[in-house]
């Protein structure tokens, strides 16, 4: 991993030697350079004449449209489906308790695989249950829920749960060794969006190799009927040199942009959103041609905001609702156009209504 | 006749056996290492080493970018994504993404590209691994047209061949000196070059790390500064067949190595231009001009005693300039590190054979040694004129 690690910025540097080499060509090329853009070159290569170009040019490839800003082909794996994802909730082996209470079984294993992040680009990824992020926990306020987790990776891991439980339950203390469980039990308390994660160190590397997820408490009384959407904003950094080199929502870099997310006219529309992006300190997430009612980590049923855009620090979350009154496609992205750049951005495709 | 071969037949048969059987015995070992061996040692839970160099980025067109890498590693590499600019960028690869070893591709890259501005370019492998290339001043790539052929003709012009026979202009002058002022010039060359000579070792040496690990930038540097001393002391030797090298020839010979540094030097200017460091500023050519005058002088000194007709001097100006424009034409349309690592390292062994000769010159006696004062001076005013006037060439 360290042979990794030393590569890309070498790589980087070995271009100095040829480009120092010539610091005075290069000086003068400048001065040349200048002088040219103060002339002829201003007036034909200039901004306001570019730009016409492009909106003649539409979408014709070397102009910058959005078809070129893209990853090119196919995934070659279908072990996760981002679209499927986005609508599957994990209610658990649902059961009642002597005392009446809702009693809810999850299995979770921690286990290691090759994530394909973008078409061709695989990721040696940690993970619950085979996948990034792993399965989307959801119960309601007062379940008593009980997390069998099993270790079958190669090194300690554990699950550490945002909301209230005794100190044991907190994962980060009871280390499980590779091999080794722990069952996690607790009252699913308070009601809003959360997530979980692996508390292990270096928690950097634990985290962002996939060992996270969203956490939904429902509130007793429920929420309103929605078309309802789990997107966790997530990130790769592929050569391991602490930076990212992918950016996602649901671990694919543009797969909602090739496979756009299909809405109904005024369908209301509630997506969860949490980010568990590492090495960026914040992530954001901007609707296109709407606004959002903003219900900050979900706990309070009045929402915060009427916006477009939200930012979010690492480990934030937001319940998102929205409906369309326009027909088309409108983009979701990152307003930091480098992640939106590097694969955080997708599409909403809004529809007629649906008939009947 | 027929005895004769009879006898020696069985002979040569067994020195052939002889010399097989080892050859024999290493395909068997190496049979039964792949098939036994622990080589799975090496491959087995480890991710392959990926190495990939991007030796070129060119800007054909407005809006187009075009990326030529090679595999120098020992596994194949597979290029995933594109990211330039750090942006994901849609490409086609001419060929197979998976490229393997000692292979190279195309990938051209429809960018928008920003006159003047720098560009980035990034390969993602399958494995996530990163490989990247700057250009640092975005310029579209000449194409090579009649155009360009005549600007590099003419820079190299300028700055290869003219220079060089105004330093030639020199020689009525150097022809009236005495013994000890010709010694004096004759040092000022071997200062000279011998400042050359380290410059373009250096240069080779540098360029040497941006060829791909295979290839062996440093081996390539290694075979040209020792093989061409030596093939030009067996062709010397040949020539006169022993004995000391006639004026004539040593006066090639050094047009000979400035021509090959030129051509190096060539080289990087069209591959500078080529990739945006450099557009044609006067600045540049005056540079050049001042520094290539004093090769001009460099050929003259062994001359002085010799016979000498304005054709022999056509040649060895030609000799020494016309690379320029050769090198610049080549290095703008397919430049390659490697060569110009190898061209270089060819110059730097070139001038390592023209002070051997050099030397040989000098008469034997106290009076004519290199170490007299006056001719001491002479050699650190070489080197001192190449340094001064290399300041305004290369920072
Ligand atoms: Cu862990």
């Amino acid at each position: 991993m360290s042979d990794q690690n030393d590569r890309a910025p070498e790589g980087k540097d070995l271009v100095a030697p040829l480009m120092s080499r010539r610091q005075a060509v290069k000086w003068g090329a400048l001065g040349t350079v200048g002088l040219a853009a103060a002339g002829t070159a201003c007036v034909q290569r200039g901004g306001p004449l570019a730009a016409g170009d492009t909106l003649k040019g539409g979408l014709a490839p070397g102009h910058g449209s959005h078809h070129d800003m893209m990853a090119v082909g196919e995934l070659r794996r279908d072990s996760f489906d981002p679209t499927a994802f986005l609508t599957r909730f994990d209610y658990g082996r649902e059961s009642t308790l002597p005392s009446g209470q809702t009693l809810r079984e999850y299995d979770m294993e921690a286990t290691e695989f090759e994530l394909e992040v973008v078409p061709g680009v695989f990721f040696p990824a940690w993970g619950y249950n085979g996948q990034v992020p792993g399965p989307t926990i959801r119960c309601t306020e007062g379940d008593r829920l009980r997390v069998h987790f099993t270790n079958s990776g190669t090194h300690p891991h554990t699950i550490h749960f945002h909301g209230f439980h005794p100190a044991n339950m907190d994962g980060a203390f009871e280390v499980v060794a590779p091999g080794r469980s722990y069952t996690y039990e607790f009252d699913a308390a308070p009601f809003g969006l959360h997530l979980y994660h692996c508390h292990t160190v270096p928690l950097k590397r634990h985290i962002h190799k996939g060992l996270y997820g969203a956490f939904i408490i429902d509130p007793k009384e429920g929420r309103p009927p929605a078309r309802e959407l789990v997107m966790v904003m997530n990130a790769f950094d592929t050569n391991f040199d602490g930076e990212n080199e992918i950016y996602a929502v649901n671990s694919v870099a543009f797969h909602y942009q090739k496979h756009p997310i299909e809405l109904r006219l005024g369908e209301p529309v509630r997506a969860y959103v949490v980010n568990l992006t590492e090495f960026d300190p914040i992530n954001s997430f901007h609707l296109h041609g709407n606004f959002y009612r903003l219900y900050r980590t979900g706990t309070n049923l009045t929402h915060h905001e009427f916006t477009d855009n939200v930012m979010l620090c690492q480990g934030e979350r937001a319940i998102l609702e929205f409906t369309y009154d326009h027909e088309g496609p409108f983009l979701f992205h990152a307003h930091q156009s480098e992640f939106a750049e590097l694969g955080w951005t997708g599409m909403f495709v809004v529809r007629g209504p649906a008939v009947g | 006749m027929a005895d004769a071969a009879g006898v020696s037949r069985p002979d040569r048969t067994r020195t052939w056996l002889a010399a097989l059987l080892p050859l024999v015995a290493l395909l068997v070992f190496l049979l039964l290492f792949l098939r036994f061996g622990p080589a799975g040692v090496f491959t087995g839970s480890f991710p392959p080493v990926e190495e990939l160099t991007i030796t070129r980025v060119t800007l054909p067109d407005r809006g187009v970018l075009r990326v030529h890498a090679v595999n120098g590693g020992p596994a194949p590499v597979t290029v995933a994504q594109v990211l330039v600019d750090d942006a994901s960028w849609v490409h086609t690869v001419d060929g197979s993404r998976t490229i393997g070893r000692l292979e190279s591709r195309e990938i051209t890259i429809p960018y928008p590209w920003v006159e003047g501005e720098p560009v980035v370019v990034r390969l993602v492998t399958s494995t996530g691994l990163t490989f990247d290339k700057e250009v640092a001043v975005a310029v579209r790539t000449p194409a090579p047209d009649a155009r360009y052929l005549t600007t590099f003709a003419l820079l190299g012009l300028y700055a290869g061949v003219v220079p060089v026979f105004i330093g030639l202009l020199w020689f009525p002058f150097l022809r009236n000196l005495s013994q000890r002022w010709i010694e004096f010039f004759l040092s000022l060359t071997a200062g000279l070059l011998l400042f050359l000579g380290v410059d373009a070792l250096a240069e080779a040496v540098e360029l040497s790390a941006l060829v791909p690990t295979a290839f062996q930038g440093l081996g390539l540097v290694l075979l040209g500064l020792v093989g061409t001393p030596l093939v030009l002391a067996a062709v010397g030797r040949r020539r006169r067949g022993g004995g000391s090298a006639s004026p004539v020839y040593v006066a090639m010979l050094v047009a000979l190595a400035i021509g090959l540094h030129n051509l190096g030097e060539g080289l990087a200017i069209g591959a500078a231009y080529a990739s945006g460091e450099i557009a044609l500023g006067s600045f540049l050519v005056i540079g050049f001009l001042l520094h290539n005058t004093t090769e001009g002088l460099a050929i003259l000194a062994p001359l002085t005693k010799s016979r000498v007709t304005l054709g022999l001097l056509a040649v060895l100006g030609l000799l020494a300039g016309v690379p320029t424009i050769i090198g610049a034409w080549i290095g703008g349309f397919t430049y390659s590190p490697g060569w110009t690592a190898l061209f270089f390292a060819i110059g730097a062994g070139a001038i390592v054979q023209v002070l051997v000769e050099l030397a040989r010159l000098f008469p034997g006696d106290e009076k004519g040694s290199i170490a007299a004062p006056l001719n001491v001076t002479g050699f650190l005013a070489g080197m001192l004129i190449m340094y001064l006037t290399g300041l305004l060439v290369t920072a």
